[in-house]
C-alpha cells in the first residue's frame, strides 16, 4: 500500500517537474535554413558547455538552458555574426567555463606548453637511448 | 544475518591480507625462508573469502533486502532481475567491493597457477598485492561499509538511476574495473621483481597474461561505455573527452604501452627499467581514474556515485602506493639494467618510439583532465574539451600510426630497410587511393577527419602485411592477435573520421503523417502510441523509414520513457544499421501546436568505431590465448637468454638489502 502511495506521489510529481522548463526558444530544436550557416552554428555549439549539465556540450543536451543557448547561437549566426564573436560574447557573460576551447591566457598557457614540453621530453629520451649507440647490429 | 556474515567474511579477508603481507615480507628475509610455502594458501583463502562476501552482497540485492542501507538506496523491488544484480556494483560501496574481490581472486589465481616465476619474486608479488589490497580493505571497512543496516527498513527502495538501467551499462563498470584491477597485478609484479631484483624475461612472461587480460577488459569496457553514451544519451555523440571517459582512457593508454614493452622484455630481454616504470604508471592511472570518478571532484556525465569525503581517502592511498613504488624504483633503478641493446631502426626501436608517443598522448589527456581542477583551485573555471584534445593528441597520434604500420614489419635489433621499402608500397598506395577518393567524392571536409580517413586506409593494409608470405596455418595465434588489433585500430579510426566528416542531422517538428528526409533516407511519422514497461511508461513513435529508392520499409520505434522511481524522463533512441552506416532517430517532446520533435541523424560508417574496438579486443584475446598456450608448452624449457645479456646483479645483493 505504501509502495503504491509512493508511486502515486512520484507520478503526480512529474508535471510539476516539467513546469520548470522555460518555454522553448524557436531555434532550440530548429535548424537554420542555410546549410552553411547551420554547419557553422553546429560547429560552434559542439564547443560550448551546457552550464546546467554535467560535461555535455549544448549541441547534445535536452536541458532547457542548452536549448536557450542553441537558440542564441543560431539566431546570432543567422544575423550574420562571426562564430568567434559569439563565443567571446558568451565567455563575457558566463566566463571561460562555457567554452570547451581554452583561450591562451596567463592561467592556461601550460596547457599549450604541455605538448611542446612532451615532444622535447620524448626527443630527449630517444636521444639518450640511441644517441650514443653505434649503428652496428651486435651489441652488448 | 546474511549482511553480518558477509561483513565478518570481509574482515576476515582483510586480516588474511595483513597476514599475507607480513608473512610474505618475513619469508623474504634470510631467516624467514621456511615460511615461503605458507604464503600461497593465504592468498587463495583471502581470494575465496572476499569473493563469497561479494556474492552475498549480490544475494542481498537479488532479494531486495531493504534493511541493508545500500540496497535501499540503490534498488527497487520492481526492478528487473538483471538490474538488481547490476545494481550491486552501480554504486560506490558495491563497486569498491567488486574492486577488492577482483584483486583477491587474481591474487589467489597467481598463487595457484604461477609456477615459472622465481619463488621469492612470486612471494614478493603476493605481498605487494596484499599491501595494495589492504588500503582498499581499510577504505571499504572504515569509510564505505556496503553491509550497513538501515533501521527501520523502508517499504521500498530508491531505485537505480534509469540511465544505468541498460544492458550495456550493466556490464560496462565491472569490465572496466577488472581492467583497472588487472593493472594493479602488473603493479604488484613490478614491485615484487624490484624487491628481489629479478626484472627479466621470466618476470615479463609471468606478468604478460595479466597485462594482456587487463588491457582486453579495459578495451572492451571503453568500447561498451562509448556505445552506451552513443545510444542512451540520445544525441549521437560517442566520445566527449569527459573527465570520466578520460579516466578510463588513461589506464588504457598506459596499459597499451606496457603491453608492448613487456613483450620486448619477454622476447628480447630489453627495456627492463622502462617496463617496470610503465607498470607503475599504468596502475597510477587506474588509481587516478578511480579517484576522479569516486571522489566527486568532477562535474561529469558519469558522476553517479559521488561523495567528496571519500576522495581524500583514495588520494591518500594513491600517494602511498605511487609514492612508495616510485621511491622503490628510485632505490633500485640503478640495479635494474637496461638489458640488451638495439638500434633505433629496429622493431624494438619502433616499439620504444610508439611507447614514447603513447605516453605523450597520456600526458596530454592527463594534463587536459586535471588542469581545469588546478585552475579552479586558483579561482578560475576553465573547460578543456574536444577543441583542445582532438588537435593536440593528433600531434602524437598520426606519427604513432605511421610507426604502427612499419614497426611489425621490421626486424629485431637492426633493420636495413630494404624489404621494408618494398612492403610499404602497398599501404602507401592505399593511402593515395583513399586520398583521391575523399578529394573527389567527399567534397569539403576538415583536415583531421581527412587525415583520419586516409591513414586508416594505409594502416588497414599495413596491418595485414605481417602475414605476407607466411605459412598462414603455422603462424602463431599471437601474430594473428597483433594483426587483428592493429586492423581494429584502423577500422575504428575510419569510423571516427567518417562520423565527424559525413554526419547529416535533421531536427524537425513533425505532424503525424508527415515525411522527412535525412541523407538518403525518407522517414514518415505514422503515429505516437503509449506503452508500458516493467518500471516505466513511454510514448513510442512509429516511424516508417526507406533508404533511397529501395522498396523495403523498416519501422523504427524511438521512445520517450518516464521512469517512476526515481522519477526521470529519458529518451530511448532507435537505431537502424546498414552496411554503410546507421540511422539514428530520437523522439522529443510534443510542442504546443501538437507537433512532435524528432531528431534524425544519418551517420555513415559510424558502427566501424565499435566494430574496430571489438576487433582490438578480439586481437587481445587471441594473443592472450596464443601466448598462454605457448608459454605453458614451453614451461619445462630453460628461459631464453638474449644474446650477450649484460651480467645481472647477484641475487644475494637483493637478499642482503632486504635483511
Amino acid at each position: 500500500m505504501r509502495g503504491f502511495l509512493l508511486l502515486l506521489v512520484a507520478l503526480l510529481a512529474q508535471p510539476v517537474a516539467a513546469q520548470d522548463s522555460l518555454p522553448p526558444a524557436p531555434y532550440a530544436y530548429k535548424q537554420l535554413d542555410d546549410p552553411a550557416k547551420e554547419k557553422s552554428a553546429q560547429d560552434l555549439m559542439m564547443t560550448l558547455r551546457c552550464l546546467t549539465c554535467q560535461s555535455q556540450s549544448i549541441a547534445d543536451s535536452d536541458a532547457a538552458m542548452a536549448g536557450d543557448m542553441r537558440h542564441q547561437v543560431r539566431s546570432r549566426i543567422e544575423a550574420g555574426e562571426d562564430p568567434e564573436a559569439i563565443r567571446s560574447w558568451l565567455i563575457e557573460r558566463y566566463g571561460d567555463w562555457v567554452s570547451y576551447q581554452p583561450q591562451v591566457t596567463a592561467m592556461t598557457w601550460p596547457l599549450f606548453a604541455a605538448p611542446v614540453i612532451l615532444l622535447l621530453f620524448a626527443a630527449f629520451i630517444v636521444r639518450k637511448r640511441f644517441g650514443r649507440a653505434k649503428p652496428t647490429g651486435e651489441k652488448s | 544475518m546474511i549482511a553480518e556474515f558477509a561483513l565478518a567474511l570481509l574482515w576476515l579477508a582483510a586480516a588474511l591480507a595483513l597476514l599475507q603481507l607480513g608473512l610474505g615480507s618475513y619469508a623474504l628475509t634470510v631467516r624467514g625462508a621456511q615460511f615461503l610455502p605458507a604464503v600461497r594458501p593465504v592468498a587463495v583463502a583471502q581470494g575465496v573469502l572476499v569473493a563469497v562476501s561479494f556474492a552475498l552482497l549480490i544475494v542481498l540485492f537479488v532479494r531486495s533486502d531493504l534493511s541493508v542501507k545500500l540496497v535501499a538506496a540503490n534498488s527497487h523491488s520492481l526492478k528487473p532481475l538483471i538490474y538488481k544484480i547490476s545494481g550491486t556494483w552501480g554504486n560506490h560501496e558495491g563497486s569498491m567491493l567488486l574492486w577488492i574481490t577482483v584483486m583477491g581472486l587474481a591474487g589467489g589465481l597467481i598463487a595457484l597457477l604461477e609456477r615459472r616465476l622465481n619463488d621469492r619474486t612470486l612471494i614478493a608479488t603476493l605481498a605487494g598485492q596484499a599491501f595494495v589490497s589492504l588500503g582498499f580493505y581499510a577504505f571499504l571497512l572504515f569509510a564505505s561499509n556496503p553491509f550497513e543496516r538501515l533501521n527501520p527498513a523502508p517499504a521500498e527502495g530508491n531505485g537505480l538511476n534509469p540511465l544505468l538501467q541498460d544492458p550495456g551499462l550493466a556490464f560496462h563498470p565491472p569490465t572496466l574495473y577488472i581492467g583497472y584491477v588487472g593493472l594493479s597485478i602488473a603493479f604488484s609484479f613490478a614491485i615484487g621483481a624490484m624487491v628481489t631484483r629479478d626484472v627479466g624475461p621470466t618476470f615479463a612472461r609471468a606478468m604478460r597474461p595479466w597485462v594482456l587480460g587487463a588491457w582486453i577488459f579495459l578495451t572492451l569496457g571503453i568500447v561498451a561505455g562509448s556505445w552506451w553514451a552513443y545510444y542512451t544519451l540520445g544525441w549521437g555523440g560517442w566520445w566527449f573527452w569527459d573527465p570520466v571517459e578520460n579516466a578510463s582512457l588513461m589506464p588504457w593508454l598506459a596499459a597499451t604501452a606496457l603491453l608492448h614493452s613487456v613483450s620486448v622484455l619477454a622476447t628480447r630481454g630489453a627495456l627492463k627499467a622502462w617496463t617496470v616504470m610503465l607498470a607503475v604508471v599504468a596502475f597510477s592511472m587506474s588509481m587516478v581514474g578511480t579517484f576522479l570518478v569516486r571522489s566527486g571532484i568532477l562535474t561529469s556525465v558519469h558522476a553517479f556515485a559521488v561523495d567528496p569525503e571519500r576522495g581524500s581517502f583514495i588520494l591518500a592511498l594513491l600517494a602511498i602506493y605511487i609514492g612508495g613504488a616510485l621511491a622503490l624504483f628510485g632505490l633500485r633503478a640503478s640495479t635494474v639494467t637496461e638489458g640488451s641493446r638495439f638500434h633505433l631502426f629496429s622493431r624494438e626501436g619502433a616499439l620504444v618510439m610508439n611507447n614514447v608517443l603513447l605516453v605523450g598522448i597520456l600526458g596530454i589527456v592527463l594534463m587536459g583532465t586535471l588542469y581545469p581542477l588546478v585552475t579552479e583551485a586558483f579561482g578560475t573555471k576553465v573547460s578543456v574539451g574536444p577543441p583542445y584534445f582532438n588537435p593536440v593528441s593528433a600531434i602524437f597520434v598520426f606519427p604513432m600510426l605511421v610507426i604502427m604500420a612499419v614497426g611489425p614489419l621490421m626486424r629485431w635489433r637492426q633493420d636495413n630497410g630494404k624489404k621494408l621499402i618494398n612492403l610499404m608500397a602497398a599501404p602507401a598506395l592505399a593511402l593515395a587511393v583513399a586520398l583521391a577518393l575523399v578529394v573527389l567524392f567527399a567534397g569539403d571536409i576538415a583536415i583531421l577527419p581527412l587525415l583520419g580517413l586516409i591513414f586508416a586506409a594505409g594502416l588497414a593494409v599495413a596491418s595485414i602485411l605481417p602475414l605476407w608470405k607466411r605459412n598462414l596455418r603455422r603462424t602463431p595465434a599471437h601474430i594473428y592477435g597483433m594483426v587483428l588489433a592493429h586492423l581494429g585500430i584502423a577500422v575504428a579510426l575510419a569510423g571516427m573520421a567518417a562520423e565527424s566528416a559525413f554526419n547529416t542531422e535533421k531536427l524537425v517538428a513533425s505532424e503525424i503523417g508527415q515525411t522527412h528526409t535525412v541523407g538518403p533516407w525518407s522517414i514518415e511519422l505514422q503515429g505516437i502510441d503509449p506503452i508500458a514497461g516493467p518500471n516505466w511508461t513511454a510514448l513510442e513513435a512509429r516511424l516508417v523509414t526507406r533508404y533511397g529508392d529501395s522498396a523495403t520499409q523498416t519501422v523504427m520505434n524511438p521512445q520517450s520513457r518516464m521512469f517512476s522511481s526515481p522519477p526521470t524522463a529519458t529518451s530511448h533512441a532507435a537505431l537502424l544499421t546498414r552496411w554503410n552506416g546507421q540511422l539514428y532517430v530520437v523522439l522529443g517532446e510534443e510542442g504546443d501546436d501538437g507537433r512532435w520533435q524528432l531528431r534524425l541523424w544519418w551517420k555513415p560508417f559510424v558502427p566501424l568505431i565499435w566494430y574496430g574496438g571489438l576487433l582490438i579486443g578480439l586481437g587481445g584475446i587471441l594473443a592472450l590465448v596464443g601466448r598462454t598456450a605457448r608459454d605453458l608448452r614451453r614451461k619445462d624449457q630453460p628461459e631464453y637468454e638474449p644474446v650477450a645479456a649484460p651480467a645481472d646483479p647477484k641475487p644475494v645483493g637483493g637478499r642482503e638489502a632486504l635483511a
